[in-house]
């Protein structure tokens, strides 16, 4: 193998992002967000109903929660459904406690499949946020533009039909992306988008359908993330969420509004030795003044009203 | 196919409530998994029964000190804390170890199949070939034990589409294969009544100590933060704790104390029923089938 010395060349070496999606921007140096009466963190929670096939491909890879023995994995499929059935309930009744409104990550097949489930969402005033069709179908770079194009509208489609709302929100299924996809999401009416990590604040994707808004949905902050990928306690679970929001409140003080984003997933944080991790972190994030319990388009609007 | 339709969605928030005997508010049941791993088994096309070539000493040692070493101090704590056990069996073990199996029926445990060996695995197999799995398992429990088998997990959790329908065509009751609640509730299958009673992956020693690598005493905090939400909620209504065991993992003597400081933990509460599988899927059956089946919503079509 030989290294031709193309690969010595570097277009895209200059001051700012290798390409043009998004400007580069340094947190601490930006213009202090002043949220709605004066809250200093707004908070977000975001727990994904997720539907994982029994069949699935895991093209081109597989998400995490995928099905992982040999067909057919009952074990995993209807432990991942346990999630839609009992977990989810749980973590309704810790957030009801406080009056907090989610933004509820969707698959459009767990609508399909489970209506009551959804309206028990829409029937807390939660937001809607489309994920995708289900866990099989992620987005990718191999998906033709015209599949994805169909993917995302018919998703969209049986979203907005069952919730009866604008469905302003995305988060792709494992967070992937083709490089299409941001400028698909906004053509199809998508105000912004869940999948990208490197901020705490919303920002500014160009998509060729104009401004599409990228929302700090996080993947450390995630259930998933910590207690089954990373193994941490409930407790080391618990301490995680309560030091991210005592850092962003004290930073809130001098440096303006920040976000606690929370992504959840029912079929993780809602068994039963689980839940009260989340139920003792909200106590301690709600004991404080300041804090604004939202949803994401709530937050971004607000966000959006104050860069003008 | 996409999904194995086995049950209708009933939202947990909106289910008719159940009463446990004595008015408890968790039905408790420990299901120790006694099994035999063969040496050297035939190989099934989707699934190698050993990480390492044949003979894969380190692995099937391991699972043997269960039966020679692990269950016999199990057994001790289960007795100390008037727990029976569910017993989840590779039927072949009548055979191989029939002393294990007497010292479970002298304290009354109930038997269920978990297949005929660990090593040999339900994918692939015909109708007649599950069939008869099933039946071996049915005429082994019964021959070395008395007992009309009525519960089933399949082996090494390995299946066909039809495992489930075959199973009660052929007059067992209650299945621990599936891990989407905490309460029973109605397996729809072609024909016949199957119960689904909530065993666990969560609470299983396999899953903690093999796959999520916890300490013995992290286990014991598992447990009891796992039955003190189910009792709290229990007072609403009646929910199921299962503990799933491998004498092999827990039994070995540096995870014995945690446990059982565990298990008296759990057993030494007042409204706690201390049920076998049989029991609960009974229980359910006789008093709550009907009107879960009521209130069950149809599953709609995914895009």
């Amino acid at each position: 193998m030989t290294i031709p010395d193309t690969y010595l060349e570097y277009p895209q070496r200059r001051y700012g992002m290798d390409h043009d999606r998004y400007d580069w921007s340094m947190l601490p140096r930006r213009q202090a967000v002043a949220w709605p009466d004066g809250a200093r963190v707004a908070l977000w929670v975001v727990p994904a109903l997720e539907w994982f096939p029994l069949d699935m491909k895991g093209v081109p890879f597989k998400p995490p929660g995928a099905m992982q023995t040999a067909y057919p994995d009952l074990r995993h499929y209807t432990l991942r459904d346990y999630g839609n059935r009992v977990g989810i309930f749980r973590v309704m009744k810790a957030l009801d406690r406080h009056g907090i409104r989610a933004s509820v990550a969707v698959n459009a097949a767990v609508a399909a499949r489970y209506p009551s489930l959804l309206k028990a969402c829409t029937q807390r005033h939660w937001e809607v946020i489309a994920n995708g069709l289900d866990m099989d179908h992620l987005h990718h770079g191999a998906l033709a533009v015209a599949d994805e194009k169909q993917l995302i509208d018919t998703t969209l489609a049986l979203l907005r039909k069952a919730s009866g709302q604008a469905v302003r929100g995305w988060l792709s299924p494992a967070k992937s992306e083709s490089a299409a996809t941001p400028d698909l999401l906004r053509a199809a009416g998508v105000d912004y988008v869940c999948d990208w990590v490197n901020d705490d604040m919303p920002f500014a994707l160009r998509t060729d359908a104009g401004v599409l808004h990228a929302m700090p949905h996080p993947i450390d902050m995630d259930d998933t993330t910590i207690l089954v990928q990373n193994h941490h306690t409930e407790d080391d679970f618990r301490d995680q969420l309560c030091d991210q929001f005592d850092v962003l409140y004290r930073e809130s003080a001098t440096q303006g509004g920040r976000i606690m984003a929370i992504s959840l997933h029912p079929w993780v944080i809602g068994q039963p030795y689980r839940i009260k991790a989340l139920e003792d972190a909200l106590d301690h994030i709600m004991r404080h003044r300041g804090v604004w319990a939202a949803t994401g388009s709530e937050i971004l609007d607000a966000w959006v009203a104050l860069q003008a | 196919m996409r999904d194995p339709g086995l049950y209708d969605y009933l939202p947990y928030e909106m289910r008719p409530q159940i009463r446990w005997p004595g008015g408890a508010r968790v039905a408790f049941w420990v299901a120790p998994n006694i099994e035999f791993y063969e040496l050297n088994p035939p190989r099934n096309p989707a699934r190698a029964p050993w990480a390492r070539p044949a003979p894969d000493v380190l692995n099937y040692s391991y699972r043997d000190y269960g039966n020679r070493a692990g269950f016999w101090r199990m057994l001790g704590a289960m007795q100390r804390c008037n727990m029976r056990g569910s017993v989840s069996l590779n039927v072949a073990m009548c055979e191989h170890h029939p002393e294990v199996i007497q010292a479970c029926a002298d304290n009354g445990w109930e038997f269920y199949s978990h297949g005929t060996y660990n090593t040999r695995y339900l994918m692939g197999m015909t109708e007649a070939q599950e069939r008869s799995v099933i039946q071996d398992s049915i005429n082994t429990i019964r021959k070395h034990t008395g007992q009309k088998l009525d519960g089933w997990l399949a082996p090494a959790l390995t299946y066909t589409d039809n495992t489930l329908n075959l199973v009660a065509e052929m007059g067992l009751t209650y299945v621990c294969d599936l891990f989407h609640d905490d309460q029973p509730g109605a397996v729809k299958v072609r024909q016949g009544r199957l119960i689904s009673v909530p065993y666990s992956l969560e609470m299983n020693d396999v899953i903690v100590y093999n796959v999520n690598l916890v300490s013995p005493r992290r286990y014991a905090d598992i447990l009891k933060r796992q039955f003190d939400r189910l009792y709290e909620e229990g007072e609403t209504s009646g929910t199921v704790m299962c503990i799933p065991l491998h004498p092999y993992l827990v039994g070995q003597p540096y995870r014995m104390a945690a446990f059982e400081e565990a298990l008296s933990y759990i057993t030494s509460h007042d409204k706690v029923w201390l049920a076998t599988g049989r029991e609960i899927a009974k229980h359910f059956s006789d008093h709550y089938y009907d009107a879960f089946a009521m209130a069950s919503q149809p599953v709609g079509e995914a895009p």
